[in-house]
């Protein structure tokens, strides 16, 4: 069983890593990051089988993950220190020069936990379908993640990716979809409707799941269901409801905190509602 | 001058085909992707043998990049098999990111390249290939002559660890290279001695340059032919050997003169030993509609090109 407090405890050290690594460098992307920032603890530190100690690229045995819209990044990092991947003072690092904690998720510095570059849109879908065949292959049974935006799917790339893995029954691979309807112009309803999501993965050939991206206990089930789910012909796809900026009040519901930094006196603000439990980096 | 025997025509897709191939039994972690166009890239005989390692991705090259990154984790080799066109300008920014940026170990092997695609017309026939390729970070550019060049090639390029970009094409072209050669991934190949003007080419115009070579030797004009088959990296050693010995140079190449082998030749003599260089290749245009050797000498690209390039760089010596 999950223990849910616990997971939501990290979660809240995860948003205050991310709103003090955003105003330490007054760059990056706070909203989309608070957003899922209960999906990648649920990942990393319940759903997945993974080995930060011993981290390599192949991660053979091991689940696998993917950020597909990698301007997410702070999230992902502090996830991954606080999961053993590198320490949690590197975090202090975020988007400065000569940091491994590039401004978009890259292999180029050799950052543990980072499989592939992303930060241009639409291509983490193909990634995760190559990863996910060569598992096959090599008849590794582990599956993998991925994570896309939801302005993200106006990118025709993943479609392409949405074909492929429904048409050659890729049924190892565990697709989400970050559902909060922002994008940088605006609601994603408004910018580019994409209309029936459900019924249009469906078409593609996967199976459909919906879930409450911000409730950790309804998130972990889902993501649990998932898992149970591989290996049944269909590839998976978790269209995964959140607001953007969850857990700082004044950078919910809208999607003005898209990639703007909170000021000394917003800083102060975004951390008095969120607990420090397991100390800042 | 020594003289080449063509062994019979062959295309340089063909000898993709037969590489990667003998790549499946000897090594099973190759695996090859290809976007609708099996037959065209000489892929069939792979897929027959390894079903379970060739796969079929539709028409959609962007995927295709982005699936050949992702099964390089856990150790695959993939290559990916489309035209020029298709693996480099329609699906620039998913090799930048998924691949070259990426350091995967993916190789991407494109057929059709060039004027000498034909019929097909200017939509086809991408001439800017070479230098959106060779502008990428890390990545190895290669453009081998003959099908004997070219299965080489295919080989030697599964054990280099990183991103390649392999050039070859249609047409059935002179196969004069030996076929037990030993491809060396940036070392270039002198074919013919000379003290008066060194003629680098590369892909298809080697042959050509090599006919060039024998018509200047009949005016007296002894050419030092090499064949470029690494573009990136470049054989800079071999180059400037030549070049201090005869003191001009000729670039021949079946690509736009902007950003192609001709300007990493250029830069390198800028740098380090400036001498009168001309280029052959095309100059600032889209192809067309016609026969392979009709274009090429329409656009620049043939025997008598070479030639009367070689003579105008001798004069400006």
């Amino acid at each position: 069983m999950a223990d849910v407090a616990q997971l939501k405890r990290v979660a809240s050290q995860t948003r205050r890593d991310i709103v003090r690594m955003v105003h330490a460098q007054q760059s990056g992307h706070p909203g989309g990051s608070l957003g899922c920032a209960d999906f990648f603890v649920a990942l990393y530190h319940e759903i997945m089988v993974h080995d930060p100690n011993n981290w390599n690229m192949d991660g053979v045995n091991e689940d696998l993950f993917f950020l597909s819209n990698g301007h997410i990044s702070p999230v992902w990092y502090s996830t991954l220190a606080r999961s053993g991947y590198f320490d949690v003072k590197e975090l202090a690092t975020f988007r400065k020069i000569d940091s491994r904690l590039q401004g978009h998720p890259t292999t180029h510095e050799g950052l543990p936990g980072i499989r592939i570059a992303s930060g241009s849109l639409g291509q983490g879908l193909s990634a995760a379908i190559g990863a996910a065949q060569t598992k096959k292959m090599n008849k590794d049974t582990k599956n993998v993640f991925v994570l896309m935006g939801d302005g993200e799917l106006q990118e025709g790339q993943v479609w392409e990716a949405a074909i492929y893995a429904g048409s050659k029954k890729v049924d190892n691979l565990i697709a989400t979809v970050d559902c909060n309807n922002r994008q940088i112009d605006g609601d994603v309803e408004e910018v580019m409707s994409l209309g029936n999501l459900r019924a249009k993965w469906e078409a593609f050939g996967w199976n459909v799941m919906e879930t409450n991206g911000n409730d950790m206990d309804q998130l972990v089930g889902t993501l649990k269901e998932a898992q149970s789910k591989t290996g049944k012909v269909s590839p998976i796809v978790i269209l995964m409801k959140t607001e953007m900026g969850q857990g700082v009040d004044f950078m919910m519901g809208s999607h003005k905190w898209h990639g703007i930094a909170p000021n000394d006196e917003q800083l102060a603000q975004a951390l008095n509602q969120l607990e420090e439990t397991m100390g800042d980096y | 001058m020594e003289t080449f025997e063509n062994t019979g025509n062959k295309d340089t897709r063909s000898g993709f085909g037969a590489g990667l191939l003998e790549l499946g039994r000897e090594n099973e972690n190759v695996v090859a992707l290809c976007a609708d166009l099996t037959g065209s890239l000489k892929m069939n005989a792979f897929e027959d043998e390894f079903p379970d390692r060739f796969f079929q991705i539709g028409i959609a090259e962007a995927n295709m990049m982005g699936i050949a990154a992702g099964m390089t984790i856990g150790g695959k080799i993939p290559f990916t098999g489309t035209f020029a066109n298709f693996s480099t300008g329609r699906v620039y920014d998913q090799i930048r990111q998924s691949i070259a940026y990426s350091g995967k170990n993916v190789k991407i092997c494109a057929s059709h390249a060039g004027l000498t695609l034909g019929e097909d017309g200017a939509t086809h026939q991408i001439l800017e290939d070479i230098g959106l390729m060779k502008m990428l970070p890390g990545m190895v550019v290669i453009n081998p002559c003959d099908y004997n060049q070219t299965k080489a090639a295919t080989k030697a390029i599964a054990s280099y660890e990183g991103p390649v970009y392999l050039r070859f094409g249609r047409p059935s072209v002179p196969n004069f290279t030996p076929v037990d050669q030993k491809f060396e991934i940036g070392k270039a190949v002198e074919l013919s001695q000379g003290r008066d003007v060194t003629i680098l080419a590369t892909g298809h115009l080697v042959w050509k340059a090599l006919e060039a070579a024998a018509i200047l030797a009949e005016k007296g004009i002894e050419a030092e032919v090499i064949n470029i088959h690494t573009i990136k990296p470049l054989d800079n050693e071999a180059i400037l050997k030549s070049v201090k010995k005869t003191k001009c140079v000729v670039s021949a190449e079946e690509h736009q003169m902007n950003g192609g082998l001709g300007d990493s030749v250029a830069q390198l003599l800028a740098r380090n030993y400036p001498v009168p260089q001309e280029y052959v290749g095309v100059n600032d245009s889209f192809g067309e509609s016609g026969k392979p050797h009709e274009l090429l000498d329409k656009y620049g690209c043939g025997t008598k090109d070479i030639v009367e390039s070689a003579e105008r760089a001798i004069q400006r010596k």
